[in-house]
């Protein structure tokens, strides 16, 4: 070590001391708001499993996501409603055609072992990610953002060097896609983008993600893992918005049970967990301050299967949109879940950027009318009390799925003299089965990759990989191929919507909230983020 | 005896290598695999994370190359659903913690329910005995999931005394609910068998008369009928020595202790077969060396048995 | 887990020595079974756990799958126990009549413990008596597949059956019998080994009765007795590891039920105050364990008098 460089390590840590004991004083004030804060600034939350991974590149998970936005800085953040803040990216210009990306970088930005973050870190990072190679399982990201070469490079056909990213300079990247993209800049928030340290993967391989080896460019730096009990990190001094980052620990702790979790959370040990499904209501009675629910950009759904091999009661349109009717949401979301979510008559989310919840019939019938309309239908198909309708229903392992599975099937029985036939099935079985069509009834969920009505409805085109009905209508795939493009995407929108409600392909049951608990003291967090990406260095602690 | 050593151990390799086998045919008859999804991966990328693994190639290759890569190399290979660990990663984490409160659980549940158990049968139909059985064929009774989460109320939210799961490198507070929680179900068992044994022994004509040539009662006890009363509780170490293992699901669960009983579990579910085959043959390897070590002692304690 | 092998030994034992002395082995057994108090208190409870499990529907208000939609969500204050409503039990979290779920549950319960324990008799019975009729290298050979199944570490082996074939009564049955047939095999080859020398045996392979006929008429009624004692103390045994394969979410498909599953819904919600959907469900699982447990000692010391 020079004594150069000696020396720059003592000034900074001096610095981080002063800054650290402001804080910590206890009558330290928040820089924008004046509130008085906490001397403890530790923030600790529930993770329900492990990780797959912590490796950007690599990861899979949305706890994950989680720590990674601590851990790493990507182009670009986002605040507390969703909206883009400059990250290690100050400002970009795109082309004329849409198709060219050139980003601006801040030159301040640093690496936890004080080497500056580059353009080329990027390049680096995202090549990686795509090269079949590191085989990893998101590489499908780098192919959805559209980047120039992106499916060559994931299929083997072409080098990773030929991927459409290109370090102009350190402070300039230039990205090139395949097709424009106009939420291309929001998809820049995704940990798969984030930069890594070359040298640091090059030197420890797979192990780089440990902590002692990870070097990172986040507001936090990694100072224990310990798998399937909790991953510790620690503010960075080398980050360079670090004098505004408030919370100086931050844990994430491995607890499988929710209502274990919620324990330790009443005890103290825990500044944010999961509420059980059913409990919001009492807790937030309880404790107002501090059950919280939130929308979530999921939709939970029935789907039936369409394929040729299923049985033919459900192939037809009136059984299903009877069973679809005679399911009374305000139940499932007032009493079973009663957390905070909504009933759904439409797939897409009602809290969706852009998307105007259209008008279905059923939405707005009593449901003593839907009940009478039920039975009509069913009747008219042929199945009444004589000749009851029989049907599978399968669901993953889950108390709430299977909540929800005990009450759909009592009010198709008590409804509609439905014999159901409940088989909860372990995930990986349930998987395989659902995407096989070894099923008649089946519970399905989807969250929005991106904030935009598109991200569910795709769903139901006939050639999607994820459209596990195999419904298939043409007019349902020109209305959505034409929306792409087209400027009132609404109007076809509000037609698939009406469509799915007629020909009832999948039920829709409930658009997800999050339902939390926060501690008091706990002051920051986004709740107005639609997909609820937090970042601990918005977090802070008030004293009370 | 050691001839005995010998053969038991020569009868250990081929029982590992059934286990190896049946546990690798079951995953493959598995519906599902490890890098399924919600959203299922494109086909392209599927293919290169199978040829990263090693998926892409035949069945029976992929036997012998896991065997030999364990053999020669003591290499159970990366773990599908951790990616940034290999199996021997992941056994060296939490094999230690599933050892630790492990082994404090075999303690307390064999000095407990031995002590339970003799007093039990020297003050036979006292108030000591009715309670000495009625304690254990309760805690025999109390599954440990409902014990689990009794003690997490009670010790955590009400009384506030110890912290409610983690492991913290196995700080004794952190040892306390999950040492209970495991061996009171064990204790309980060994106390019944104790006690019954210690009343056949001391009814047996030997210690009638050891006690009729007016030797005081706590030399008869220990000096003539402590061994045979051990050997029917040394009998029951095998069976709950693995179920301790096997019970560590429950305790890594409530108690996010990170121990393999945890990982088994979750790779089990996730399809993440080469933790489930490192912890299968390390649990079945323990499980031979354990049942070997029970049967030298009881021949070390009873002359009457040969080999 | 498993019953203490030693003890059942003694059974064995004594049955020989009741018929060297002639006498009926049975009826004194019986006499000394009914002078034991809590093997006959039990016995009794046992009676009414199987009546509650036979005839208890027939008292409940409910079907065990009915869901009250105007309960769901406030147990609290709705779903608590109460002759009047009619859930003597209270409902459990999803709106469901508990008297009626713990009525099939504990069905469930029993018929697992049961058709688990008599699988595992059953096949260890046979597989034994087998081994040990016939003696010499077939004996050898099976014996040693047991020491090597002995070896391998079941639970985890049936957690991944579980997994990978789905869940379903038949798989526990199979996966629970699996584990605990071993024990029995060798003590049924033990016993076989002295009953086969008897005048009667010898006689019968004189006169020329196919081995199997044998094994079936002469040498599986000798053991009846300990086969009986190893059956009742491995029951609750088999109740026990069935709530903790529902504890895993492995066990039984609703809208049935086990005592295990309910037991675990109960826990997870007893820190809400909803206590009567764990005290119910508990207190049949422990009565019934409890009633096995000295049920099965008794028989034992029936069938084992040593003067205690």
């Amino acid at each position: 070590m020079t004594l150069k460089t000696k020396l720059f390590a003592t000034t900074s840590a001096l610095l981080i001391a002063s800054t650290g004991a402001l804080y910590a004083d206890g009558h330290a004030t928040h820089p924008v708001t004046g509130e008085t804060l906490a001397s403890d600034q530790t923030f600790t939350y529930r993770d329900l499993d492990e990780s797959p991974s912590i490796d950007p590149g690599i990861a899979e998970d949305s706890a994950g996501g989680d720590i990674l936005r601590d851990l790493f800085e990507g182009l670009y953040n986002q605040d507390a409603t969703g909206n883009l803040v400059p990250g290690v990216a100050l400002s970009h210009d795109v082309s004329e055609d849409g198709m060219t990306y050139t980003f601006n970088l801040r030159d301040n930005a640093k690496w936890s072992n004080g080497d500056t973050v580059t353009a080329g870190d990027f390049e680096y990072a995202w090549k990686r990610a795509a090269s079949p190679e590191l085989a990893s399982p998101y590489s499908w990201f780098i192919e959805l953002m559209a980047l120039e070469n992106a499916s060559e490079v994931i299929a083997g056909d072409v080098d990773p060097s030929e991927l459409g990213v290109t370090a102009i300079d350190d402070t300039t990247l230039e990205v090139r896609l395949t097709q424009p993209l106009p939420y291309f800049p929001q998809m820049l928030t995704h940990f798969t983008t984030f930069p890594v340290h070359q040298a640091t993967v090059e030197e420890f391989g797979s192990d780089w993600t440990k902590p002692g080896n990870m070097v990172s460019n986040g507001a936090y730096v990694l100072t224990e893992h310990v798998p399937q009990e909790k991953l510790v990190r620690e503010r960075n001094e080398m980050y360079w918005d670090n004098e505004n980052t408030i919370i100086e620990t931050v844990t994430s702790l491995v607890i499988n049970d929710e209502n274990v979790a919620l324990t330790r959370y009443l005890a103290g040990e825990l500044d944010r967990t999961d509420v059980p499904a059913g409990q919001f209501p009492r807790l937030a009675a309880e404790y107002p301050d501090q059950a919280v629910s939130v929308p979530l950009s999921c939709s939970y759904y029935y789907l039936f299967n369409l394929r040729d091999n299923a049985p033919e009661e459900i192939q037809n349109a009136d059984v299903r949109k009877a069973l679809s009717l005679a399911i009374d949401r305000d139940i499932i979301v007032d009493n079973v879940l009663a957390g905070g979510q909504k009933a759904a008559y439409t797939f897409t989310h009602w809290a969706t950027a852009g998307f105007e919840t259209p008008d279905i019939p059923m939405a707005s019938m009593t449901q003593a009318e839907r009940n009478a309309m039920a039975v009509e239908l069913m009747e008219g198909a042929g199945y009444g009390p004589d000749n009851p309708l029989e049907i599978d229903l399968v669901y993953n392992t889950s108390e709430s799925h299977k909540s929800v599975a005990v009450a759909i099937s009592q009010m198709w029985k008590q409804t509609l003299g439905v014999e159901t036939t409940l088989a909860n099935q372990e995930w990986q079985t349930f998987l395989e089965a659902r995407s096989n069509g070894d099923f008649e009834v089946a519970r399905g969920g989807w969250c929005a990759d991106y904030n935009e009505a598109s991200t569910f409805l795709d769903l139901m085109q006939s050639d999607s990989g994820y459209n596990d009905s195999k419904y298939v209508n043409a007019e349902v795939d020109e209305l959505l191929a034409a929306a792409k493009t087209s400027d009132n995407a609404q109007a076809n929108y509000d037609r698939v919507e009406e469509i799915v409600a007629e020909e009832t392909p999948i039920i829709p049951i409930y658009h997800y909230a999050s339902v939390k608990m926060f501690a008091e003291d706990l002051e920051g967090w986004p709740f107005e983020n639609f997909q609820q990406n937090w970042y601990s260095k918005d977090l802070y602690k008030i004293a009370e | 005896m050691l001839s005995f050593v010998v053969r038991r151990l020569a009868v250990a390799i081929p029982t590992l290598l059934i286990l190896v086998v049946l546990s690798f045919i079951l995953m493959y008859a598995a519906p599902g695999g490890p890098f399924n999804s919600e959203r299922p991966l494109p086909p392209e990328v599927l293919a290169n994370i199978e040829a990263k693994y090693g998926l892409d190639q035949p069945f029976w290759k992929q036997i012998i190359n896991y065997v030999v890569s364990v053999v020669t190399q003591f290499d159970f290979g990366p773990s599908f659903q951790y990616k940034d660990r290999s199996v021997n990663d992941v056994i060296a984490q939490g094999f230690p913690v599933t050892l630790t409160y492990g082994f404090w659980s075999f303690v307390v549940a064999v000095t407990v329910g031995m002590s339970l158990g003799i007093a039990a049968a020297i003050k036979q139909n006292s108030w000591l005995d009715y309670l000495a059985v009625g304690v254990s064929i309760g805690a025999q009774v109390l599954p440990n999931f409902v014990m689990a989460p009794i003690l997490l109320l009670v010790f955590t939210l009400w009384l506030g005394w110890l912290p409610g799961g983690g492991w913290n490198g196995g700080q004794w507070q952190f040892l306390i609910m999950p040492v209970i929680a495991l061996s009171t179900s064990y204790m309980a068992s060994i106390a019944r068998i104790t006690r019954s044994s210690m009343l056949e022994v001391l009814n047996t004509n030997f210690i009638r008369t050891a006690r009729a040539k007016g030797l005081p009662m706590r030399r008869v006890i220990w000096r003539h009928a402590m061994k045979p009363t051990i050997l029917p509780v040394l009998s029951y170490l095998g069976p709950a020595f693995v179920g301790m293992i096997t019970g560590s699901v429950i305790i890594d669960v409530f108690f996010s202790t990170g121990g393999i009983g945890q990982f088994f579990v979750n790779s089990a579910f996730n399809r993440d077969y080469s933790v489930i085959m490192g912890i299968t043959i390390l649990v079945g390897t323990l499980t031979i060396l354990f049942n070997l070590l029970v049967d030298i002692l009881y021949a070390w304690i009873d002359p009457k048995i040969r080999y | 887990m498993l019953p203490n092998r030693a003890a059942v030994e003694g059974v064995a034992a004594q049955m020989q020595l009741a018929e060297v002395k002639g006498r009926s082995l049975w009826a004194d057994a019986r006499s000394r079974f009914f002078r034991n108090k809590a093997a006959v208190v039990s016995l009794v409870l046992l009676g009414l756990v199987a009546a509650f499990a036979l005839f208890g529907g027939l008292f409940a208000q409910y079907e065990n799958d009915f869901v009250d939609f105007s309960l769901i969500g406030s147990n609290a204050y709705l779903g608590v126990p109460s002759i009047e409503t009619g859930h003597y039990f209270g409902t459990d979290s999803n709106g469901r009549d508990l008297f009626a779920r713990t009525v099939q549950g504990t069905g469930i319960s029993l018929m697992v413990g049961i058709v688990g324990a008599l699988v595992a008799v059953i096949v260890g019975t046979l597989y034994g008596a087998t081994a040990g009729y016939y003696g010499g290298r077939l004996d050898g050979l099976m014996m040693r597949i047991v020491d090597v199944l002995m070896s391998i570490p079941f639970m985890f082996v049936l957690i991944l059956m579980l997994v990978i074939f789905g869940r379903s009564i038949f798989m526990l049955f199979l996966g629970i019998g699996l584990i605990s047939w071993l024990d029995m095999a060798r003590i049924a080859r033990g016993q076989t080994l002295t009953i086969k020398n008897k005048e009667f045996v010898e006689v019968a392979v004189a006169t020329g009765v196919h081995p199997l006929k044998i094994i079936l008429r002469h040498i599986v009624p000798n053991l009846l007795g300990i086969v009986i004692v190893y059956a009742t103390l491995l029951v609750p045994n088999m109740i026990i590891f069935e709530s903790f394969i529902s504890f895993l979410g492995l066990g039984v498909q609703e809208p049935a039920t086990s005592l295990g599953a309910l037991i675990n819904e109960g826990s997870r919600t007893m820190q809400f105050g909803y206590y009567w959907q764990i005290a119910f469900p508990l207190f049949f699982f422990v009565v019934t364990i409890f009633a096995f447990f000295f049920v099965g000692d008794g028989l034992r010391d029936a069938l084992d008098p040593k003067d205690r």
